[in-house]
């Protein structure tokens, strides 16, 4: 896409902002290049293929990765054990995490091979890892040339019947009724679990687990329903939480192409700890990357406890940092759904024109990005017939600046997850608004020196502020500050600290290297 | 087809309001006019129609119009329809239990508490169990408030601990004997399967056990709960939506000095 600036915004400072936001990427890359955690671990044992469950329902990877973690020896990496462990015994993976789980083997016991025949053992399954997930990737392309997709915004809209079975029966009705992404949701509290949940669910809070199994239900009946209406539909899921980087695997596996992946989220609102999910997010983004997944970002949410006003310069700062840590996954510009949000006080005189201005301003700053554009949530307040028309100002202006992703309001919003019928009013209000206003954005200008170039100027200038900040103090310490959403974690804080190690001297993830080089 | 669109027939209906008698009102008085809308879980159709009509008439509506129907999904079809109930509810013969304090300003709570407590109030609050949400809390509690009503760590004479979201009940209740809490704010917004029942009874239970709930004053809020309700799960108040940081101090401390005046009666006989 050609650069924009019908917003006068000054370029050079968007430049100096984003080298601003390299600079703290950076900072926190060195970081997480030195750790491994035991969620990475376990994608390692996921993608050696080893899956299922032992007798007490504990999933094998775990049983791996917490034996190594028991003796100490996490810090050479499963691959490093699992390989020896082939070359000793002549096992699979997942017969030996089978022994393993029953007591039969102690992989940290055995005697060791040298690092070439090591590697030797493991080298060939990894090649099996990288088809598997190469060939999820062809199968979406191809799908996408031959019946086709909606055209951006794509309208996202959430399923959360709390049973999977029933998830497909909505998800499979809001594709017809339009829908181009449908997003399972969680059930609540998953993102503190230590483990990912095993089989087909039908239980859960506000949503159900995120399994492999369920990944494999829907993504079959999206394709069903896709090809029924010949348009590729999305599914979407949540790779956040202390198992970033196995759900990355899991959906990489079952063809995802849509997950919300942002270690900041997890910090801020789930108290998740922040060295332990930035590393894992690392890995988490390279398996995204590869896997030609759009990651979504969850800036939006520093709006629903802080002011949407006077906080705005926030999700531009961490926007901007967010799409650094990205592209230092590897993930590519149409792959990154940078998150913000339409969440100001709907009293608030002209408040309309200054969310337009921020919704063009992350058009032009973020011109090839799939951006996530949030609807209002804060502002919801019970009152179905007005939030019909606030989602409608919403959509007005997720047409208007071209957004990537237009994530539906639904009027019901604050009262309950949705019901099929709440889908359809809105997916009918998105289509209407993205209908009858469809080249608005092209036939527009605005007026030098107005409400909106002023406001998108003086975002801007606060970001870039704040970002200055950030770079002496780099993001742990601003983040224990509570810069972000007004809420302070420390880095020792929060959860599954625990879980990260050291890399050691046998250290070795070849995944990350050839993924980013598209291997 | 034609009831009550652009009819010309005379209202052959009561229009006098008679509040022993109430009904919903459309236009005119005891019309008893009221939208409503579903979906059935059958085809589009004259027979799908004809089911949502019979529907409402079992619900006691008369003169059912279904003015659109739509099918969302096949085997779905939504309904939007207009009626005349024909029930009618006594509004005079009502008791719904309420917060019984004053509401008061922030200035007006921290003066308040200075008069008649003489110290500051710690009140501790969390968001619950599996609830992941802090939206609840976080109005009620942070500095900046909602909708421009101010939260509890602005006020003077409150010492406020927010603890955030996924707070186990033991967690919660460990800190409050720490804090000395006078006051424990729970915040439940996931209600799904009535999760936040299982709950909030869970938290009463252990403070009972602990020997604890009788000293302090335990509160419990979200769009879900009602006053009525938190009474019933053994809570002292419960709020629900449309209260703010001012309720909720206000009763606090109301019912703190209503304790401590109930304390010193006692002491005195």
């Amino acid at each position: 896409m050609i650069m924009e600036n019908k917003l006068g915004l000054d370029f050079k400072q968007v430049e100096y902002a984003r080298s601003l936001a390299k600079k703290i990427a950076d900072d926190v890359q060195e970081f997480a290049d030195q750790y491994t955690t035991i969620a990475v671990e376990r994608t390692l044992c996921r993608l050696m293929g080893i899956d299922g469950i032992d007798s007490n329902g504990v999933p094998l990877p775990n049983v791996v990765a917490d034996e190594l973690k028991d003796a100490g020896s996490l810090s050479q990496g499963a691959l490093y054990y699992i390989g020896n462990a082939i070359v000793q015994t002549g096992l699979q993976p997942q017969e030996i995490a089978e022994k393993i789980a029953a007591g039969k083997m102690d992989i940290t016991k055995l005697p060791f091979s040298s690092e070439d025949q090591i590697k030797t053992a493991y080298d060939p399954l990894i090649k099996v890892a990288l088809d598997r997930i190469k060939q999820r990737r062809t199968r979406r392309n191809h799908y996408i040339a031959t019946i086709g997709e909606g055209s951006q915004p794509y309208l996202y809209v959430i399923v959360a019947t709390g049973n999977i079975y029933e998830d497909v029966v909505q998800a499979q009705a809001a594709a017809r009724q339009g829908a181009d992404i449908i997003a399972v949701i969680r059930s609540t509290g998953q993102s503190l679990i230590d483990y990912v949940p095993y089989g087909a669910t039908t239980e859960g809070f506000g949503g159900t687990f995120a399994t492999q199994e369920n990944f494999r239900i829907m993504r079959k009946a999206l394709d069903e329903v896709g090809e029924e209406l010949g348009r590729y539909i999305r599914l979407c899921n949540y790779c956040s939480g202390l198992c970033m980087p196995e759900i990355a695997v899991m959906g990489a596996f079952e063809g995802l192409d849509v997950m919300l992946n942002d270690a900041l989220y997890g910090i801020l609102f789930r108290d998740i700890n922040m060295q332990r999910t930035l590393i894992d997010q690392f890995f988490s983004r390279v398996i995204n990357g590869y896997a030609g997944v759009i990651i979504n970002t969850g800036e939006d949410n520093y709006l629903t406890t802080a002011d949407a006003f006077q906080e705005a310069h926030t999700v531009l700062a961490s926007d901007l940092i967010n799409e650094q840590l990205a592209a230092l996954a590897g993930i590519p510009e149409k792959q990154m759904g940078l998150g913000h949000a339409f969440e100001m006080d709907p009293s608030i005189e002209n408040g309309f024109l200054y969310e337009l201005a921020q919704a063009l301003m992350e058009r032009e700053i973020f011109p090839d990005a799939c951006l996530k554009y949030m609807p209002p949530t804060k502002f919801m307040t019970g009152n179905i017939f007005r939030g019909h028309i606030q989602d409608a100002l919403f959509n007005i202006a997720g047409i208007w600046s071209h957004q990537g992703i237009q994530l539906l309001g639904m009027p019901t919003e604050a009262i309950h997850t949705p019901y099929m019928s709440d889908r359809y009013l809105s997916i009918e209000n998105a289509k209407y608004i993205f209908n009858n206003m469809k080249s608005i954005g092209d036939e527009m200008s605005y007026k030098p020196g107005g409400i909106i170039q002023t406001r998108a100027a003086t975002v801007l200038n606060n970001a870039t502020d704040l970002l200055e900040k950030m770079v002496s103090e780099g993001l742990f310490t601003s983040l224990e500050k509570g810069i972000f959403a007004d809420v302070k974690r420390p880095r020792n804080g929060g959860r599954g600290l625990d879980g990260v190690v050291r890399k050691g001297e046998h250290y070795r993830n070849p995944f990350i290297e050839m993924m980013l080089k598209r291997v | 087809m034609s009831e009550g669109l652009y009819s010309m027939e005379a209202k052959d209906f009561d229009k006098t309001l008679d509040l022993k008698k109430v009904k919903p009102y459309g236009d005119t008085m005891n019309d008893g006019k009221m939208q409503i809308s579903f979906t059935l879980p059958v085809p589009f159709g004259d027979e799908a129609t004809e089911a949502a009509k019979q529907l409402l008439k079992k619900m006691g509506l008369k003169d059912p119009l279904v003015v659109f129907s739509r099918e969302l999904t096949p085997g779905f079809t939504f309904f939007n329809c207009y009626a005349a109930c024909t029930e009618t509810v006594d509004y005079t013969g009502i008791y719904v239990p309420k917060v019984e304090s004053a509401v008061m300003s922030m200035e007006e709570t921290d003066e308040y508490i200075k008069a008649n407590i003489g110290r500051h109030l710690v009140v501790l609050g969390a968001s619950t169990g599996t609830d992941a949400h802090t939206v609840g809390i976080d109005a009620i509690m942070n500095m900046k408030g909602y909708a421009g009503h101010y939260g509890l760590e602005r006020y003077e004479m409150i010492d406020a601990l927010n603890m955030g979201s996924q707070v186990a009940n033991e967690d919660f209740i460990a800190k409050a004997i720490e804090m000395h809490a006078d006051a424990l704010l729970v915040s439940q917004t996931v209600t799904q399967k009535d999760v936040h029942i299982k709950n909030l009874t869970e938290l009463v239970e252990l403070l009972e056990a602990e020997g604890l709930r009788n000293k302090v004053i335990l509160v419990c809020g979200g769009a879900r709960i009602t006053h009525e309700l938190a009474k019933e799960l053994g809570y002292d108040a419960g709020f629900g939506m449309n209260t703010y940081a001012d309720n909720v101090a206000s009763f606090i401390a109301q019912e703190f000095v209503a304790r401590m005046q109930a304390r010193s009666a006692s002491e005195k006989e």
